[in-house]
């Protein structure tokens, strides 16, 4: 049981063109940027959005697709969607909300009450069934939305931004109580973010995609070890350089070589943790292969850690303690020296 | 709390536009005879005019909910070439004199006219001069502003709610009547009101489409002016009814409409 999509579409700027796999029993997080297509890709899936070519299938069953010109509408695809900012239809009571799937399939409006009564249990709100949206908090409406779109009893269960519309104080334990509910789910479940920190809570897999495309895909762990675009090593906060490796070393564009032990042959990327880099006011000596000047473009303050951005030859990040910065005595446009050793760098075939 | 002056280039105007509306019902008050208005309001030629009235711009309305909605519906969610030509089509009787409306639906639907005399020679329908040139008249000229406003409340409703709707199983009919409908409430319950309240002081139109015959066409604007050359105190009891039904719905509006916006 699965749910096979490969979808190309044009809209506006976007220029989508993805295709993923995902089975029964793992949660994948869909990941990426603002305006990486995120979005898009789940309302096509959902039917409400015309793709100009591919195919979507759930257990084996075709939804839409463009070779043949089936096509099942929103309605009747066996999905449920929770909406970014929830989508609480205001005119009606938080009971008439999560019976409001089952009315519209067909189930009697008795048996359907007693189901969303039943479901509004399950996501402890049993005491708000007469209540309006507009009276919950937003973590509420939250469980309302999930109530409802799970309570018609979908194959496919498809979240958009489930926490984005939250305030961090209650981010954490609507988190919590979603993954418990994703978890009890029995289907097929895709969740869209952008935030890491909640891709990497909710799910078993990561997809990210950036301006259309996958980039990568892989579990939590794999995709935070060994990052595969810019994008990804920035929400992990390491430095990623992509090369050609040389036995040794890894030759980057625009010539410059950075020193890597394991580095083979082939395209590579190489990845330094801003740990790994030492700061110096001048050129320093010593066993470090990796020496370059920069200036510091940056410096930011995070906990008890400083991230200090160097543009130089390579435009690295290092994190150093404010007790070493201040030793350092370094403004933002000071120049420095940055080091580090070659069996810090980490190689992988890009 | 200390307050801002409102400069006096403004004030003056606007207190002379002001008393510009107020002044016409103040007189319109304090000059009627009051001591005859239980006789004027018993009259049997009031009551029926009085009824017709209330029957006329109710149907009016109501027809204006069962044709308008759905145009409303194409124009904000159906894209189609001509479509602004037609709507302009369709908003035309707002501007339009009512007479030359009513002249127009005579040449259309009179028993000679264009689509009239077919419907006299074949089925023998007649529609000017009937209380259903009436109804016609009044929807002809009132069901625009419905139009209108469902319209606007259509495009300003959020339509993700309506992918909603679909998304949990609803279909296009159980959308439109669960989510859409309630959704724009506000709007079509105001341009329902202000159909009506357009249908009930309908005159022009009226009287042109289907003539001032009492108890048959002749509704209470009509009645107020005839009575105007007859009975002069009869006809000001008349106007002071239909300023108190006016007043009383917009009333009504500010509590639903005006007052919520």
């Amino acid at each position: 049981m699965s749910l096979e999509a490969s979808i190309r579409l044009a809209l506006g700027p976007l220029d989508l063109d993805m295709e993923l796999t995902i089975d029964e029993g793992e949660v994948v997080a869909l990941l990426g940027p603002n305006g990486a297509g995120k979005t898009t890709l789940l309302r096509a899936m959902a039917g409400l959005v015309p793709f100009n070519s591919g195919h979507v299938r759930l257990d084996g069953k075709v939804l839409e697709d463009t070779a043949t010109g089936q096509y099942v509408p929103t309605e009747r695809r066996p999905i449920g969607f929770v909406f970014q900012d929830y989508l609480l239809f205001p005119h009606l009571s938080v009971l008439d909300n999560v019976a409001f799937g089952l009315r519209s399939r067909g189930t009697s409006r008795g048996a359907a009450a007693q189901k969303a009564v039943e479901w509004l249990g399950r996501v402890g709100l049993e005491d708000y069934a007469r209540a309006k949206p507009a009276e919950l908090s937003g973590g509420q409406r939250q469980r309302v939305a999930l109530a409802r779109a799970l309570a018609p009893d979908p194959r496919l269960l498809l979240l958009d931004e489930p926490l984005a519309a939250l305030d961090v104080s209650t981010r954490a334990e609507v988190r919590r109580d979603l993954k418990r509910h994703l978890a009890s789910f029995q289907g097929i479940r895709l969740v869209v973010t952008h935030d890491p920190l909640e891709a990497v809570a909710l799910a078993d897999r990561l997809i990210v995609m950036e301006n259309g495309r996958l980039v990568q895909t892989g579990t939590p762990a794999e995709v935070t070890e060994h990052p595969r675009s810019q994008y990804v090593a920035d929400l992990v906060g390491v430095n990623l350089i992509r090369g050609e490796a040389d036995h040794g070393t890894v030759r980057i564009p625009g010539g410059t070589a950075v020193a890597a032990a394991g580095a083979e042959s082939g395209e590579v990327f190489a990845m330094i943790h801003p740990r790994a880099i030492a700061i110096y006011r001048r050129r320093p000596e010593g066993s470090p292969r990796n020496v370059w000047s920069g200036r510091a473009s940056n410096i930011e303050l995070l906990g008890n850690r400083v991230r200090v951005r160097i543009d130089g030859e390579v435009p690295l990040v290092a994190e150093v303690t404010p007790a070493a910065l201040k030793e350092l005595d370094l403004v933002e446009g000071g120049e420095v020296w940055v080091s580090f050793k070659a069996t810090d760098v980490g190689v992988y075939p890009a | 709390m200390r307050r801002e002056r409102v400069p006096i280039v403004v004030v003056v105007p606007a207190a002379i536009g002001a008393a510009f509306f107020i002044l016409p019902l103040v007189g319109l008050v304090v000059r009627s005879p009051w001591r005859d208005a239980v006789t004027a309001l018993t009259a049997p030629e009031t009551i029926e005019a009085l009824k017709l009235s209330l029957v006329a711009s109710l149907s009016a309305t109501g027809i204006g909910l069962i044709l308008g909605v759905p145009l409303a519906w194409v124009y904000a969610r159906v894209e189609f070439p001509g479509r602004d030509l037609l709507r302009a089509l369709t908003t035309l009787p707002m501007v339009l004199p009512p007479v030359v409306g009513g002249i127009a639906l005579l040449l259309a639907f009179g028993r000679r006219g264009l689509f009239g005399s077919w419907l006299d020679t074949t089925f023998g329908i007649t529609l000017p001069f009937t209380t259903a040139g009436v109804v016609m008249a009044e929807t002809f000229v009132a069901m625009p502003f419905l139009i209108l406003t469902v319209e606007a409340g259509l495009r300003s409703m959020d339509r993700r709610y309506e992918e909603a709707a679909r998304a949990l199983g609803a279909s296009r009919w159980r959308v439109f009547t669960r989510v859409t409908l309630p959704l724009i409430g506000p709007s079509l319950f105001a341009g329902a009101v202000l159909c009506w309240a357009r249908a009930l002081g309908e005159f022009g139109a009226t009287i042109t489409f289907a003539g001032n015959f009492p108890g048959v066409t002749q509704t209470m604007p009509l009645a107020v002016y005839l009575l105007l050359e007859t009975n002069q105190e009869a006809s000001f009891i008349l106007s002071l009814v239909l300023l108190l039904i006016s007043l009383l719905f917009l009333v009504v509006l500010r509590h639903r409409w005006l007052g919520s916006a």
